[in-house]
C-alpha cells in the first residue's frame, strides 16, 4: 500500500460544521495523525454518538459508525470485542459523553477497552442550538438557562481519572503542533486513551476557552506535561509548578524569584495518579494542564476478554445436543 | 385408604435444622411426537405431582431430579417451576413458598397439569398456599415435624390444618420426615444442620417409590455433586434410600399403594429433557454453526432472562462469547457494534430491559444490521412480577418504536421449541439484514419437557450477506428478494464505508435529507418485512377440523391449548388449533385460512395483544380469552371457552 497522506483520509463528503468551528482543526489533526501512524483505512473504525462533534466519522476515509446519542463507547466496545485487531476511535461531545452517555463512558474507561476516545468539550450542546451542558461553567447563559446555569459542572479529565483511566490527555482544538502527536500517543496506548479537546463552538459558546487558549494568554495559562520534564510554563519559560508538601497542593512559582530554582519545580511523572489528580484539578490562577497528563500500563480489557473468550468453535452442536441424561428409544 | 384418613408417624427426636438450597443445575427434558387419544384410562396413564416448601427445602432440585427419573423411565412430561420473588424469603412464610409441578406419564403430555393429585408440602405455609390447586381426593404428604405452633404462626394459621378438618376431603399422610431423615443419616456423622438438609432426598426417595421411578439418575447426581465430601454424599444417598424403603413399609401396612406408570409410546429417537433457556442457548449456538458466524451475546441480568446468559456462557466452546454489559442499552449497543464488526450480535432481556433497548433497535433497522433480540417476558407493567409469566410484550415487539420501524417477530411455543425458533430468528436476521425479536417467557425459560434430539444434519445452512473475501463492491446494493444489503465489516478493504442512524441515501449510504429518498427508504424497510413472509411456510393446523372454531394462539400457551383442543375434539366440538411462530409478518395464508372458520378464539396471557394484531393486519374479529394472574392457563379454562364458542360436530356424542 502506497503511503497515505493526510488528504487521503478525507472523504468526498462536504464538511458541514459552521465556518470557524473548532471541529475543523480537530478533523485536520485527526487526518494528520492517521497519516502519521500509517493507519490502514480498512482496519480503522470511527464510532460516534450524536452532536456536532459526532459528525466527524463521515469526514474520515475509514470505516465509520455514527450511532445514537451517548452510546458510542458501548457500540465501540462491541466492535473492539468482536475484532480486537481493529484500531477503534470514539468521537463524542461534552453532552454526548458526559450527560446522556456518562454511564457508558465510565464503563469503557474502567474496563480499559482499547479505544481512543476524543471528547470535544465546547461546554455547550451545539447541535441542539446552544443549551448549557454538564461541563458548562456556573452562570452559563443559554436558551435553557437564560439567567445563567446553576449546576456544578464536571471536568472531563477528572471524571476519567475517577473512572480509573490509564491514559488522559488534554489539548486545545487549534493546537496543530501538539494535537496530532497526542492523538498518536493515544492511538498507541493499549487500553482506553481519553483525550479531552477544548473546542470552540463559535456560534453558541464563542471563545469560552479564550482564557486558556487565546494567543495572548496561552503561554501563561497552559502548562504542557511531558514525562520526566519539569512542569515549566510561561512565555519566558520562567514559571513552574511546585508541590507544597504542607498543603499537598501545587503552586505556581517564578524561577529566579524568592530563591526558587529549577530544582524546586515538580518533575512530571505521567505514571503517578496522584500527580495526575493535582494536575487535572488546576484552574485559574494556576495554568491548565495540557499534553499527556497520565499514562500507565494495565492490560486492555479486549485482550483479557478474547484470551478467555476465543470465539472459536471447538465443540459442534451435534455433541452439545447429546450432553445430559439420554433416553435411547431408537 | 379412605379420604380424610390422617396417618401420623411420630418420632421422638424433634431436633432438625432447615436446609439451604443446593445450587441446582436444571436438567433438560424431552418431547414426544406421538398422540394418544383421550380415554377413560387416561387418569391412570398420567400423574400430576407438586412439590412445595421453602426455597431452602431444595424444591426445584427435587423437581429436576424427579423429572430426570421420569424421563429415563420413558415417560413424557412437562414441568412448571413456580418460584417466589424473594431469593431467601423468611422460612415458613406463605410468600416464601417455592413449588415445582410435573405432569408425567405414558401419554402425550403438553402441560404441567391443572390440578395435582399428589402434593408434597414441607411446611404449613406450603400446604395452605397450594390447597386451592387440589381436587378432592388428592393425596397430601406433609412433614409432620413442621407443624409446630411456631411454624403454624409463621404461616398465619390459627389452627393446625392437620387437625381442624379442612383436609377432610383429602388423603393426608403426615410423616415426621425431619426425624426420619435424622435417623437415616445418623451413621454418617453429620451435624444437625447438614443432616436436616438431607430431608429433600428422603422425600424424593419416597415419591420416586410412589411412582416406581428409578433412583439411579439421582444417585449419579449425588455422587457427582458431593464428590468432594464423602459423608455428605453418603448421608444424602442414605436419605434417598430411607425414603424409598419407607414407601415399601407403607405399602406393606396398607396406607399407600405404589403406582406403576406405563411408558409413553415414544417415537424412535434419542430423548433428553431440556428447559427453555437451555434449548434457546443451544439453538443460538446451532444457528451460528449453520451460518458459520460467531455470536456475540451481550446482556444485562434480569429475571427471567438471566438463565440464557448463564447457559450461553457455559457454551463458549461453541463459537459464542458472552459480554455482561453495564445496562441494557449498552448490551444492545455492544451487540450492534459486534454486528457492525461482522459477528452476529444477540441481546436478551425481559420487558423493562427491552424498553431500554428500543432506541438502539431503530439504529439497527436504519443501518440494516442483523441482530437478534430475545425477550423473556414477565408480568408487567414496570417491574411487575419478575418471576411470574405473561405474554404482554407483544405490542412492544410489533409496534413499540419511534418512526416507521418494522422488525420481524417470532415466538417460541415450548421449552424445546426455542431451539428451532432461535434458528429461525437468526435465519431471518441474516437473510434480510435486520434485527429480529424472539419472544419467549418466564414459563418457557424455566419449564422443561422431553425432547427428541433433532437430526442436526438435516438443518439447512444459513446464508449470510458477507462479501466474498478480497472482493470489492457497493455496500448498499440490495438483494431484491430480501432487501439485504452487503454485510461489509471493518477489515473488508473493498467496502470501506460510513453508516449511521441519520437517514441515508438508498444507494451511497451517505447522509440524505432528500424527501423522495426518505420515502423510498421507508418503503424499502416495509418491503423487507413483507419479504420475510416469502420464506415462511404456510400456516397449518396443529390439529382439529376446518369450519367451526379456530383457536389462534402464540407462545407458551401452546401445551395447554393443544390439550384443551384435543379434549374438545374428542367431545365432538368443531374446533382447530392454529399456533403462530411468526407474528410479524403473519404467514401469508393466515387471513385466507381464518375465513374458513365460523369464529376465531384467541387465548392469551395478556389483555388481547395478538387479537389486536389480527384485527389490525387481517381485519379478523377475534373472541378473546385473557388471563393475567401470573400463571399459565388451565386446560379446563381454555376448554370451557372452546365449549362456549365452538359448534358441535357430532350430535350423538356422550356429554357425560
Ligand atoms: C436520545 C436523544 N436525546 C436527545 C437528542 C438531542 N441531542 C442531539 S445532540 C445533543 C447534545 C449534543 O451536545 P454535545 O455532545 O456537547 O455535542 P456538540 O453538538 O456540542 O458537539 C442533544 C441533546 C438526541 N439526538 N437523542
Ligand atoms: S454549532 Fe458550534 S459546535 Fe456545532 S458546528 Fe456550529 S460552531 Fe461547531
Ligand atoms: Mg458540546
Amino acid at each position: 500500500m502506497a503511503e497515505l497522506t493526510a488528504k487521503d483520509y478525507a472523504t468526498d463528503q462536504e464538511v458541514r460544521w459552521c465556518p470557524g468551528c473548532g471541529d475543523y482543526s480537530i478533523l485536520k489533526a485527526v487526518h494528520r495523525a492517521l497519516a502519521e501512524s500509517g493507519a490502514d483505512p480498512a482496519n480503522t473504525v470511527f464510532v460516534s454518538g450524536i452532536g456536532c462533534s459526532s459528525r466527524l466519522p463521515y469526514y474520515v476515509e475509514t470505516y465509520g459508525f455514527h450511532t445514537i446519542h451517548g452510546r458510542a463507547p458501548a457500540i465501540a466496545t462491541g466492535v473492539k470485542l468482536a475484532n480486537p485487531e481493529l484500531d477503534v476511535w470514539v468521537v463524542t461531545g461534552d453532552g454526548d459523553g458526559l450527560s446522556i452517555g456518562g454511564n457508558h463512558l465510565l464503563h469503557a474507561i474502567r474496563r480499559n477497552v482499547d479505544l481512543n476516545i476524543l471528547l470535544f468539550n465546547n461546554e455547550i450542546y451545539g447541535l441542539t442550538k446552544g443549551q448549557y451542558s454538564p461541563t458548562s461553567r456556573i452562570g452559563t447563559a443559554s436558551p435553557s438557562s437564560p439567567g445563567g446555569s446553576i449546576d456544578q459542572p464536571i471536568d472531563p479529565a477528572q471524571f476519567a481519572l475517577g473512572c480509573g483511566a490509564t491514559f488522559i490527555a488534554r489539548c486545545v482544538d487549534i493546537d496543530q503542533k501538539a494535537l496530532p502527536g497526542i492523538l498518536n500517543a493515544g492511538q498507541a496506548h493499549e487500553g482506553t486513551a481519553f483525550v479531552e479537546i477544548l473546542q470552540n463552538c463559535i456560534v453558541y459558546n464563542k471563545d469560552v476557552w479564550d482564557d486558556v487558549s487565546s494567543k495572548k494568554t496561552a503561554a501563561d495559562a497552559q502548562v504542557l506535561c511531558e514525562h520526566g520534564a519539569p512542569l515549566i510554563f510561561g512565555k519566558a519559560r520562567d514559571k513552574g509548578l511546585r508541590l507544597n508538601p504542607r498543603t499537598l497542593s501545587l503552586e505556581a512559582v517564578t524561577i529566579g524569584e524568592d530563591g526558587v530554582t529549577e530544582a524546586d519545580i515538580l518533575v512530571h511523572d505521567e505514571t503517578n495518579p496522584m500527580i495526575a489528580e493535582l494536575l487535572v484539578r488546576m484552574r485559574d490562577p494556576l495554568p491548565t494542564a495540557m499534553g499527556v497528563i497520565h499514562r500507565r500500563t494495565q492490560p486492555a480489557f479486549d485482550q483479557a476478554y478474547r484470551a478467555r473468550k476465543t470465539l472459536e468453535r471447538k465443540t459442534r452442536v451435534k455433541d452439545l445436543l447429546r450432553r445430559g441424561n439420554l433416553l435411547d428409544r431408537r | 385408604m379412605p379420604a380424610g384418613f390422617v396417618t401420623y408417624i411420630h418420632m421422638q427426636n424433634r431436633a432438625f435444622a432447615e436446609r439451604v438450597p443446593i445450587s441446582y443445575n436444571s436438567r433438560p427434558f424431552f418431547l414426544c411426537g406421538t398422540t394418544m387419544s383421550t380415554t377413560a384410562t387416561q387418569a391412570a396413564r398420567r400423574h400430576v405431582v407438586r412439590f412445595a416448601g421453602d426455597s431452602g427445602d431444595g424444591i426445584q432440585l427435587q423437581g429436576a431430579q424427579f423429572t430426570n427419573a421420569s424421563a429415563l423411565a420413558g415417560h413424557d412430561l412437562a414441568t412448571l417451576p413456580d418460584f417466589p420473588a424473594e431469593i431467601r424469603a423468611p422460612q415458613g412464610t406463605r410468600y416464601g413458598v417455592s413449588a415445582f409441578q410435573i405432569q408425567f406419564g405414558g401419554d402425550r403430555i403438553t402441560t404441567p397439569g391443572d390440578a395435582p393429585e399428589v402434593l408434597i408440602a414441607f411446611n404449613p405455609a406450603a400446604l395452605v398456599v397450594n390447597l386451592p390447586h387440589l381436587e378432592p381426593g388428592a393425596t397430601i404428604i406433609v412433614d409432620g415435624n413442621a407443624f409446630t405452633a411456631q411454624r403454624l404462626k409463621r404461616a398465619d394459621l390459627d389452627s393446625n390444618p392437620l387437625e381442624d378438618g379442612r383436609l377432610d376431603a383429602f388423603r393426608v399422610h403426615a410423616i415426621d420426615v425431619s426425624d426420619l431423615t435424622l435417623e437415616a443419616v445418623k451413621p454418617h456423622g453429620l451435624g444437625a444442620k447438614d443432616s436436616g438438609r438431607c430431608k429433600n432426598f428422603w422425600v424424593l426417595g419416597l415419591v420416586l417409590w410412589m411412582f416406581d421411578q428409578p433412583r439411579e439418575p439421582t444417585r449419579r447426581w449425588i455422587n457427582r455433586r458431593f464428590a468432594g465430601d464423602e459423608s455428605l454424599r453418603d448421608a444424602n444417598l442414605a436419605a434417598l434410600d430411607a425414603g424409598h424403603a419407607y414407601g415399601e413399609t407403607m405399602e406393606i401396612d396398607g396406607t399407600l399403594a405404589q403406582k406403576h406408570v406405563p411408558e409413553a409410546p415414544l417415537a424412535a429417537a434419542e430423548y433428553r429433557t431440556i428447559t427453555g433457556a437451555e434449548a434457546l442457548a443451544l439453538g443460538l449456538v446451532a444457528a451460528g454453526e449453520l451460518a458459520d458466524i460467531e455470536l456475540m451475546f451481550c446482556s444485562y441480568p434480569i429475571t427471567p432472562a438471566s438463565s440464557l446468559l448463564h447457559h450461553l456462557t457455559g457454551l463458549e466452546e461453541a463459537g459464542v462469547a458472552t459480554f455482561q454489559a453495564e445496562d441494557e442499552i449498552a448490551a444492545v449497543c455492544s451487540a450492534i457494534g459486534a454486528s457492525f464488526a461482522g459477528k452476529l450480535g444477540v441481546t436478551s432481556s425481559s420487558g423493562p430491559g427491552v424498553a431500554l433497548k428500543t432506541e438502539a433497535l431503530g439504529l439497527a433497522v436504519a443501518t440494516e444490521l442483523p441482530l437478534v433480540v430475545v425477550n423473556s417476558q414477565r408480568a408487567g407493567p414496570s417491574t411487575g412480577m419478575p418471576t411470574k409469566t405473561e405474554q404482554s410484550d407483544l405490542y412492544q415487539a410489533v409496534y413499540g418504536r419511534n418512526g416507521d420501524t418494522p422488525i420481524p417477530v417470532v415466538a417460541a411455543r415450548s421449552p424445546a421449541d426455542t431451539f428451532d425458533t432461535a434458528i429461525e430468528a437468526v435465519r431471518i436476521a441474516l437473510r434480510h439484514m435486520t434485527p429480529v425479536f424472539l419472544l419467549t417467557d418466564g414459563y418457557i425459560a424455566n419449564a422443561s419437557e422431553l425432547w427428541p434430539l433433532p437430526d442436526f444434519d438435516s438443518y439447512a445452512a444459513i446464508d449470510t450477506a458477507r462479501p466474498a473475501p478480497g472482493s470489492q463492491g457497493a455496500v448498499f446494493e440490495r438483494n431484491p428478494a430480501t432487501q439485504a444489503r452487503v454485510w461489509a465489516a471493518p477489515g473488508d478493504a473493498g467496502y470501506i464505508h460510513r453508516v449511521g442512524g441519520i437517514e441515508k441515501d438508498a444507494q451511497s449510504g451517505n447522509i440524505s435529507y432528500d424527501a423522495a429518498n426518505h420515502q423510498s427508504m421507508t418503503d424499502l424497510r416495509a418491503k423487507k418485512l413483507a419479504q420475510v413472509a416469502d420464506y415462511m411456510p404456510d400456516q397449518t393446523l396443529e390439529q382439529g377440523v376446518m369450519g367451526g372454531l379456530a383457536v389462534v394462539a402464540w407462545g407458551s400457551t401452546y401445551g395447554t391449548i393443544y390439550q384443551a383442543v384435543k379434549d374438545a375434539l374428542a367431545e365432538g366440538y368443531s374446533v382447530a388449533h392454529i399456533h403462530l411462530r411468526h407474528i410479524n409478518p403473519l404467514p401469508s395464508n393466515l387471513g385466507e385460512l381464518l375465513t374458513e372458520f365460523e369464529a376465531v378464539l384467541v387465548p392469551e396471557l395478556n389483555t388481547g395483544q395478538l387479537a389486536t394484531v389480527l384485527r389490525d393486519r387481517l381485519l379478523v374479529d377475534a373472541i378473546q380469552l385473557n388471563q393475567v394472574n401470573g400463571q399459565p392457563f388451565a386446560v379446563a379454562d381454555v376448554k370451557a371457552a372452546i365449549a362456549a364458542h365452538a359448534p358441535r360436530r357430532m350430535q350423538e356424542v356422550n356429554r357425560g
